[in-house]
């Protein structure tokens, strides 16, 4: 009897150990998302290039998380990447001009969207269209042109 | 030359064959076991798990100070040493953790199973339980082998767990790397998906350490050679197996 008890709170004593260090893996080590709405609304932008832009990639306004995007498609009749994204139900007073533009977190980091709000008083609601975007800047494109000027201005000399 | 070449694919291939007919008679016999009896696979869980707790959290904490040595050593090249818990906490979660807990389970609890099963093969004890009509696979090795299965992915989570303690005792307590850089990078860059690939392992690896200790048991050859060939070739096998499957759930994976 006696050698069952121990037997028993042993293994009571690793499961819970084993339980809980796994419980303490998936919430302490993985991040979660920042933004995690229940209410939400879908609004549309389109992007000449979306570069490296990925689905759940957040989208923020000042620096905040207020939604995620959720689907990047390739148009093919209008050729160019339509994005849809939800946005927290709870900021319902982004004005409709509002201009959207792909950033990247840091030098290297991932890239999600940015809106800088415009001044419209007609707000963004579910189906609607973000019609200022300025696409990815694609850091190839940029040493591509800044190898052009240098050759450009090496021949003035 | 040849043929000897056949002999030994033969006896691989029907050796193959009879331990996955082995693995189908011991899934069969699982939940009736699990169900019935309870108790045994409790005392098994304690012989696999509890007592194994030891090896496994000092090797963890000591993996764990390593990669945060060698992790800082290197990242700081970079000027990116923040970035040591996002390499540690990868390393550990889905590498690490799993795979040295296997193999670490292979050697302390393995072995223990093997040797068990095997002597009890030599002394005749599996003959006696059948005589009595207890069937010895629903008796013995059944038990021990849900006992694995279950310690596996605990031991590998409490692994992980003592591992990123080392790894943050050794890189922010010693080598000052900011603790909000240590611990938030590692949580932006971590998904849950990837802790569940660390756990998928270590049960896929639980079942295979497992069922190599009690099919290496039951077969050994009933002599005091044969059970210490029979442990040996445990951890061996083991070894191998869990390091190709471990190949191979990484690039399925990757992939998906």
């Amino acid at each position: 009897m006696r050698q069952t008890r121990t037997v028993e709170l042993g293994t009571g004593l690793f499961a819970l150990l084993g339980i809980g260090a796994l419980f303490f893996l998936v919430t302490q080590t993985t991040g979660g998302d920042d933004f995690n709405a229940s209410e939400v609304y879908e609004v549309e932008a389109r992007f000449q290039n979306v570069g490296s832009l990925k689905a759940r990639a957040p989208v923020a306004m000042a620096g905040v998380t207020i939604g995620r995007v959720t689907n990047i498609e390739f148009d093919p009749i209008m050729l160019d990447a339509v994005v849809t994204m939800v946005i927290d139900e709870a900021y319902d007073q982004i004005p409709e001009d509002s201009d959207a533009s792909i950033l990247t977190a840091g030098l290297l980091g991932s890239q999600y969207i940015g809106l800088q709000a415009g001044g419209s008083d007609i707000y963004l609601e579910e189906g609607s269209e973000i019609l200022f975007t300025q696409s990815a800047i694609v850091l190839e494109n940029l040493i591509g042109k800044f190898l052009v000027n240098a050759g450009g201005s090496d021949s003035e000399d | 030359m040849l043929r000897d070449l056949y002999i030994t694919l033969r006896y691989f291939v029907t050796t193959f064959g009879a331990m996955t007919i082995f693995l189908f008679e011991l899934l069969r016999h699982t939940p009736r076991v699990f169900f019935k009896r309870f108790n045994l696979v409790v005392g098994q869980v304690y012989n696999a798990g509890a007592l194994s707790l030891v090896i496994i959290m000092v090797s963890g904490l000591f993996v764990g100070g390593v990669l945060g040595l060698q992790g800082y050593d290197n990242l700081q090249r970079f000027n990116a040493e923040d970035a040591v818990g996002t390499f540690a906490g990868f390393a550990l979660v889905k590498e690490l953790g799993p795979v040295i807990t296997a193999l670490l389970f292979a050697g302390r609890a393995g072995t223990a199973l093997a040797s068990e099963i095997g002597l009890m093969k030599a002394t005749d004890q599996l003959s006696a339980m059948e005589m009595m009509a207890v069937n010895p696979v629903t008796r013995v090795v059944v038990p021990r082998f849900i006992g694995g299965v279950i310690a596996m992915p605990l031991l590998a989570g409490v692994f992980s767990a003592v591992g990123l303690l080392g790894a943050h005792l050794v890189g922010v307590t010693l080598l000052q790397v900011d603790v909000g850089a240590f611990w938030q990078q590692m949580q932006q860059t971590l998904e849950v998906k990837d802790v569940v690939e660390g756990i998928f392992k270590s049960f896929v690896f639980g079942m295979i350490a497992s069922l190599m200790a009690v099919w290496e048991g039951y077969n050994a050859i009933p002599t005091a050679e044969g059970v210490g060939r029979a442990t040996t070739r445990t951890v061996v096998i083991t070894a191998i197996a869990v390091l190709i499957s471990d190949f191979m759930i990484t690039a399925a994976f990757l992939k998906g």
